[in-house]
């Protein structure tokens, strides 16, 4: 099976048409962010584009209409909101999980309501290396289709160099669960995604993908598939 | 998720501060239980930041009451934000953590956090809004003294806000080495619990000291209300009596006068916050209530209808300011201005007032006007 890449990006009037450029370059899910005006766990650029984002009228019902757009243009790709307890408390919890879904979204993330918190709202769930094991097994039971590891203890964004904490969790991850485990958090180089790739399912992609997407939907296609070509890189025992 | 104060409260974080929330419950449930914890906050409480701190009756700024002040204002480094940072720094050397990371509007809890991490050799790093920074110089300068690193924070409006969405980054980044010092009664359970419990102090002795004064109970208690640490503090000694409990928001930033239901820095708690949820700029003259949030458990309280929450303009605190210093020789900060500026309109005659802070460090600003 080849290893994964799932690709953040903004919502804004030009995501459908950015998706659809990632996923034509080797993307195979998209998570797309609902701006939130104070997100605990994001680092400067994806803090910025929010900020962009929310002066642009990118609020809750903006954001779920470009969602159905992005849908439109892509049936079969999984399509992940990914935002913050805020939106939900304000739409209303069951409301926000079935106008989403309504609106194509595959399943959902919010960054700031831990595992264990609101098991009924169905949606991906995060481990970080300071969960205890215990932690990671309860997220792994709640968790909606695959595990999302935060690969280090910090906000989103560009590093230097991966974690050296994502080996030692990928492997507390395995003991607790069979579904797929997907890297984020300062994975932004190919070099970078492939080390991941090679401990984990998959990668995501948030920060630098925005970068790229500032230049536009070939500028993204670029980058996307540099980080395609050096996941299919990776030797998948058969 | 289990909220601690009616619908209010919560742990709203990343899961990667789980377990440090965790591992401070359990530290501060076991500080609790210990004698030893205890003694020592009450010693240095003493020796170190002058408690307990006098009980003042303003004879001229509001004739025809008895109004009496609750000096934390005389509190070593001038405001009561230093009976939370001695209490937390206490907790973080129990919990083996040598860092320190706060956040501060006006400077003041900077400034108390800055000095507690002196005095037991702690590393300190304090964000402030590079708004603030020019607002509350003088602070900015004692932080400094004192060896903290004050980080500007450039952000959206560059005030408390900012300040501590960007103390709570670091702390994701920092956790295992790190101790997040909160300045007041928000954020994630356990935090507003400890900020109440170590300002629970000025109501206490504000109790005895106004019962040994005038033979009574207040009838009402008053305090300004910006995240709500001192009018807690001051509250948690009357919850059982028979007083009316009046917090002061700055009119700018009256999250729980005007405010809704929305997730901040952790809690779920009265926000100044749109129909979509997100978080709408504070404005305030006052760099310590010029927040957009409150902790849970004055939502709570609001709720219920133990306490009410009033607000007064930039402009009547200004004059409530000066009021003061021409009236009684005390020149407050501008947070509890607000709250002097509610006092003449108060139906009671008997009223206690948190001074929670002196006024040094606006006199600039004010003087600006």
């Amino acid at each position: 099976m080849r290893k994964a890449l799932a690709v953040y990006l903004m919502a804004g009037r030009e995501l459908p048409e950015l998706a659809e450029a990632a996923v034509d370059a080797g993307a195979d899910l998209v998570e797309l962010g609902f701006p939130f005006s104070d997100p605990l766990a994001d680092g400067p650029v994806i803090r910025r584009a929010a900020e962009r984002a929310l002066a642009e009228g990118m609020r809750t019902g903006a954001c779920l209409e470009v969602l159905a757009e992005t849908r439109a243009r892509l049936p079969g790709t999984p399509l992940v909101p990914m935002t913050y307890a805020s939106l939900l408390e304000a739409y209303g919890w069951e409301r926000f999980a079935a106008d989403a879904r309504a609106a194509g979204a595959t399943s959902l993330i919010v960054a700031d309501l831990p595992a264990g918190e609101r098991p009924e709202l169905r949606r991906v769930q995060l481990v970080a290396p300071t969960s205890t094991d215990e932690r990671v097994r309860l997220a792994a039971e709640q968790t909606d289709g695959w595990l999302y590891l935060v690969t280090l203890a910090g906000t989103t964004g560009a590093r230097e160099t991966l974690s050296l904490a994502l080996a030692g969790l990928v492997e507390r991850a395995r003991r607790a669960t069979r579904l797929p485990l997907y890297a984020g958090f300062g994975i932004s180089t190919p070099e970078q995604a492939r080390a991941a790739a090679e401990l984990a399912d998959g990668i995501v992609v948030g920060t630098a993908a925005l970068v790229a997407a500032e230049g536009g939907p070939q500028k993204l296609a670029r980058y996307v598939a540099s980080l395609r070509s050096a996941l299919d890189a990776v030797a998948v025992p058969a | 998720m289990q909220l601690t104060y009616g619908q209010y409260g919560g742990r709203f974080v990343p899961e990667t501060l789980i377990p440090a929330l965790d591992e401070l419950e359990a530290g501060w449930r076991e500080a609790q239980e210990d004698p030893a914890f205890h003694q020592e906050l009450d010693r240095l409480g003493r020796t170190y930041a002058g408690r307990p701190t006098p009980l003042t009756l303003a004879e001229r700024f509001a004739p025809g009451k008895r109004l009496y002040l609750k000096r934390e204002d005389l509190l070593h480094t001038g405001a009561h934000k230093l009976n939370n940072a001695l209490g937390q720094a206490l907790l973080a050397q129990r919990l083996g953590k040598r860092r320190i990371v706060a956040e501060t509007g006006a400077g003041q809890h900077g400034v108390a956090t800055a000095t507690v991490c002196a005095r037991f050799g702690l590393e300190c790093v304090v964000y402030m809004g590079a708004e603030d920074m020019r607002r509350q110089r003088p602070n900015v300068e004692r932080m400094g003294l004192l060896g903290a690193e004050v980080r500007p924070v450039e952000f959206g409006t560059q005030t408390l806000k900012e300040a501590t969405s960007e103390a709570i980054r670091d702390w994701i980044g920092s956790v295992e080495t790190t101790h997040y010092l909160i300045g007041s009664c928000v954020g994630p359970q356990p935090y507003p619990e400890i900020v109440r419990e170590l300002q629970a102090v000025i109501g206490r002795e504000a109790r005895e000291q106004i019962i040994e004064a005038d033979g009574l109970l207040p009838e009402v208690a008053v305090a300004c209300v910006g995240g709500g640490s001192n009018a807690i503090g001051l509250f948690t000694g009357f919850l059982a009596d028979p007083v009316r409990l009046v917090g002061v928001e700055a009119s700018g930033a009256a999250s729980l006068g005007t405010g809704r239901t929305a997730v901040l820095h952790g809690s779920r708690s009265s926000v100044l916050a749109d129909e979509d949820g997100q978080v709408l700029d504070a404005e305030s003259i006052s760099a310590g209530l010029d927040y957009p949030g409150s902790g849970p458990e004055h939502a709570a309280l609001r709720d219920a209808g133990r306490a009410e929450y009033v607000s007064a303009t930039d402009e009547e605190a200004l004059a409530a300011f000066r009021r003061l210093a021409s009236t009684e020789g005390i020149v407050p900060a501008l947070e509890p201005a607000h709250a002097l500026a509610r006092v003449a309109e108060l139906d009671e005659e008997l009223v206690l007032l948190c001074l929670s802070g002196r006024g040094d460090k606006d006199l600039a600003e004010v003087l600006a006007r």
